[in-house]
C-alpha cells in the first residue's frame, strides 16, 4: 500500500480511535469526585511563593 | 574552560559572517550578515571580559528576574514600534500619497505589512510571551529558571531574530509565507534559539516544588512544543546558496498552501492563543486575588483546545484546489472549536465572581475582564466565518483584517498590557503603580479605538464583499475593483483613527510604566525583607 492510502486509513481508523479514548480520559479523570483535593491544591499554587522559591531540600506535599 | 569554548563559537560566528557579507548576493543578506558579525562580535567582548573571573554560584533561593525585566521593556518597545508600523500602513492604505516615492521599494505598503505583522505578533506578542512564561514557571514551580544564562540566550537571541528578519523585509528577503516571512538563516537561528526556550521551560518544571504542574504552564509548554513543530515544517526550504538569502520551498503546489495554512492557523491557535491563555490562568487569579473559577474547567479547556485547534487550518482554504473533504474537515473542527473557547472565557471570566467590585475600582483587572471579553467575541466570529457559506462572502476582504485585529489588539493586547500593568510593580519592587487614572485613560483609548477598527472592518468587508458579487440583469459584474477602493475610503480613515487612539493608549502605558519604576513608593522596609529582587 503507498503511504498516504496507509496513513490516512491509519488517521481514519486507529489513530481516530486512539486520541478519542485518550480524550474521553482526560475528561473522565478531571470529573472524577477523588480529584477535587489536588484540584483545589493546584488552583492555589499561585499563591504560595510569590517572592522566592520553596527551600531546596523539600517537595511539598 | 566553558568560556573558551564559547569564544571560539563565537569567533568562528563572526569570521564567517565577515566573508559572508563579502560575498553577499543581495542587500538583504549583506545588512543581516553584518548584523551577525557585530552581534557574535559584541557577544565575544562581553565573554571576553568575563573569562577568568571568579564565578559566582547561582543563588537557588531567588528567583531569576533580571531577564524578566529586560522583557517586559523589550515587550513595550516592540509593541510600540509594531502598533506605529500599523498605523502608517493604515493611513498608506488610505492616502496611497504616502508610499513616498524616496522610499519606494523600501517603505511602501508591500514591504511593511509584514514587518507590523511581525513586529505585533512575534516581537511584541512573543516577547510578551517569553518574559511571562518565564515569571510565571518560575512562581508556580517555586524554582529558579533552569540553565543559569540560557535565559538571556534566549531573550538576546530572539531580540537578534527580529532585527534580522525586520531589516530583511525593508530589504527585500522574503519567504512570501504569510506570518513565516523570514529567510532561511532566520528560521535556522529561531530554531536554535527555541529550542534553548523550551530546554530553559522544561528544565525549570522538572525541577519544580510543587507536586502539581499549574494549568498556565501546560498552555505555555504547548505552544512552546506546538510552536517548535509548526515552525520546523513550514520553514523546510532549501537556499539557494549560501550567500544570498533567497530559497526554495521542499513543498509545492495545495501541498505548500496546506502546510502553509496548518502553519498560520496555528500560529493563531499555539501563540495567539494557548500562550496568552496562560498567562490569562495566572495573572487574572493574581490580579483578583482568589483561584481559578474551576480547575476540573481548566483541564477540560486545555485538552480539548490541544485536540481541536489543530485541524483548523483548512478553513483558510474553501474554493481552492484543496479537495473539499480537508476544507470541510477544517470547517467542521473550526465550529467545534468554538466550545472549548467559550469554555475558557466563561472560566477567565468567573474567576471574578465575588469580586466583580473590582471592576470597579481596578482598571488592571478591566482591561483583563475585557481582553477576555474580545477572546470570546473574536473566537464566535472565527467559527462563523470558517462557514463554506459566510466564507465566500468574508474572505478576501477587510473582514478578515477586522477579525484578527479584534482578536489581536482586543485578547492578546489588552492581556499583555494587563499583565505589564501586574509585572512592573513587582519585578521593580513598587507598590503599586504611578498612576491608576492613566491606566484608565490608557483602557478607554485602546477600547474605543478597537470598536473604531473593528467596526470599519466589519463596515468595508461586507460592503465590499456585496459589491464584487453584484451582477446586473445581463449577469454582468456591476463593480471594477477600483469601484471598491474608493467606496472604502471613509472606512480606511476610521481605521487608521482607531489606530491612532491604540497606539496613543500604548504610549501613555510606557509612560506609567516607566514612571512607575522610577518614582513609585518602593515597598516597605519590613515587606521589603521577604521581597526583594537583587539586581542580577
Amino acid at each position: 500500500m503507498e503511504t498516504y492510502s496507509f496513513l490516512r486509513q491509519l488517521a481514519d481508523s486507529w489513530g481516530l480511535l486512539a486520541m478519542c479514548v485518550f480524550f474521553a480520559g482526560v475528561v473522565i479523570w478531571a470529573l472524577l469526585p477523588g480529584s477535587r483535593k489536588g484540584q483545589e491544591d493546584a488552583a492555589n499554587i499561585p499563591f504560595r511563593h510569590d517572592d522566592r522559591p520553596a527551600p531546596a531540600d523539600r517537595r511539598e506535599p | 574552560m566553558h568560556n573558551y569554548l564559547k569564544l571560539i563559537v563565537l569567533g568562528v560566528i563572526a569570521i564567517f559572517a565577515a566573508v559572508a557579507a563579502n560575498f553577499a548576493r543581495d542587500v538583504a543578506y549583506l545588512v543581516n550578515a553584518l548584523t551577525i558579525m557585530l552581534a557574535a562580535a559584541i557577544t565575544f567582548v562581553i565573554v571576553l571580559r568575563n573569562t577568568d573571573e571568579p564565578i559566582r554560584p547561582i543563588d537557588e533561593t531567588r528567583y531569576m528576574d533580571g531577564v524578566i525585566r529586560y522583557g517586559v521593556i523589550a515587550t513595550a518597545f516592540w509593541g510600540v514600534v509594531g502598533f506605529l508600523a500599523g498605523t502608517f500602513i493604515a493611513a498608506q492604505l488610505a492616502f496611497p500619497a504616502l508610499n513616498f516615492d524616496w522610499s519606494e521599494g523600501y517603505m511602501n505598503f508591500g514591504r511593511l505589512r509584514p514587518l507590523h505583522t511581525s513586529a505585533v505578533i512575534f516581537a511584541f506578542g512573543g516577547n510578551a510571551l517569553i518574559a511571562t512564561s518565564f515569571y510565571v514557571v518560575q512562581r508556580t514551580s517555586a524554582a529558579r529558571l533552569w540553565g543559569g544564562n540560557l535565559a538571556w540566550f534566549v531573550f538576546w537571541g530572539y531580540q537578534l531574530v527580529i532585527v534580522l528578519a525586520a531589516t530583511g523585509y525593508v530589504l527585500g528577503a522574503t519567504h512570501g509565507k504569510e506570518y513565516a516571512e523570514p529567510e532561511w538563516y532566520v528560521d535556522w537561528l529561531l530554531t536554535v534559539v527555541w529550542l534553548a526556550y523550551l530546554a530553559v521551560f522544561v528544565g525549570t518544571i522538572v525541577k519544580r516544588k510543587e507536586p502539581h504542574i499549574y494549568v498556565a504552564n501546560w498552555f505555555y509548554l504547548s505552544f512552546i512544543i506546538t510552536v517548535a513543530m509548526l515552525h520546523v515544517f513550514n520553514n523546510l526550504a532549501i537556499p539557494v546558496s549560501i550567500w544570498g538569502s533567497k530559497s526554495v520551498q521542499v513543498f509545492s503546489g495545495v501541498q505548500d498552501a496546506m502546510v502553509q495554512w496548518w502553519y498560520g492557523h496555528n500560529a493563531v491557535g499555539f501563540f495567539l492563543t494557548a500562550g496568552f491563555l496562560g498567562m490569562m490562568y495566572y495573572f487574572i487569579p493574581k490580579q483578583a486575588e482568589r483561584p481559578v473559577f474551576s480547575y476540573k474547567l481548566s483541564i477540560i479547556h486545555f485538552w480539548a483546545l490541544i485536540f481541536i485547534y489543530i485541524w483548523a487550518g483548512p478553513h483558510h482554504l474553501h474554493y481552492t484546489a484543496l479537495p473539499d473533504w480537508a476544507s470541510t474537515l477544517g470547517m467542521v473542527f473550526s465550529i467545534i472549536l468554538w466550545m472549548p473557547s467559550w469554555g475558557g472565557m466563561i472560566n477567565g471570566l468567573m474567576t471574578l465572581s465575588g469580586a466583580w467590585d473590582k471592576l470597579r475600582t481596578d482598571p488592571v483587572i478591566r482591561m483583563m475582564v475585557i481582553s477576555v471579553g474580545f477572546y470570546g467575541m473574536s473566537t464566535f466570529e472565527g467559527p462563523m466565518m470558517s462557514i463554506r457559506a459566510v466564507n465566500s462572502l468574508s474572505h478576501y476582504t477587510d473582514w478578515t483584517i477586522g477579525h484578527v485585529h479584534s482578536g489581536a489588539l482586543g485578547w492578546n493586547g489588552m492581556i499583555t498590557f494587563g499583565a505589564l500593568y501586574y509585572l512592573v510593580p513587582k519585578l521593580w519592587n513598587r507598590d503599586r503603580l504611578y498612576s491608576l487614572g492613566l491606566v484608565s485613560w490608557h483602557f478607554w483609548l485602546a477600547t474605543i479605538g478597537i470598536v473604531f477598527y473593528a467596526a470599519a472592518m466589519w463596515v468595508t468587508g461586507i460592503m465590499e464583499g456585496l459589491m464584487w458579487r453584484e451582477v446586473d440583469a445581463n449577469g454582468f459584474l456591476v463593480n471594477s475593483f477600483a469601484d471598491t477602493v474608493a467606496a472604502k475610503f471613509p472606512m480606511y480613515v476610521v481605521r487608521a483613527i482607531g489606530g491612532l487612539m491604540y497606539v496613543a493608549g500604548a504610549l501613555i502605558m510606557c509612560y506609567n510604566l516607566w514612571m512607575t519604576a522610577r518614582r513609585s513608593p518602593a515597598v516597605e522596609a519590613s515587606a521589603a525583607v521577604a521581597h526583594a529582587t537583587p539586581a542580577e
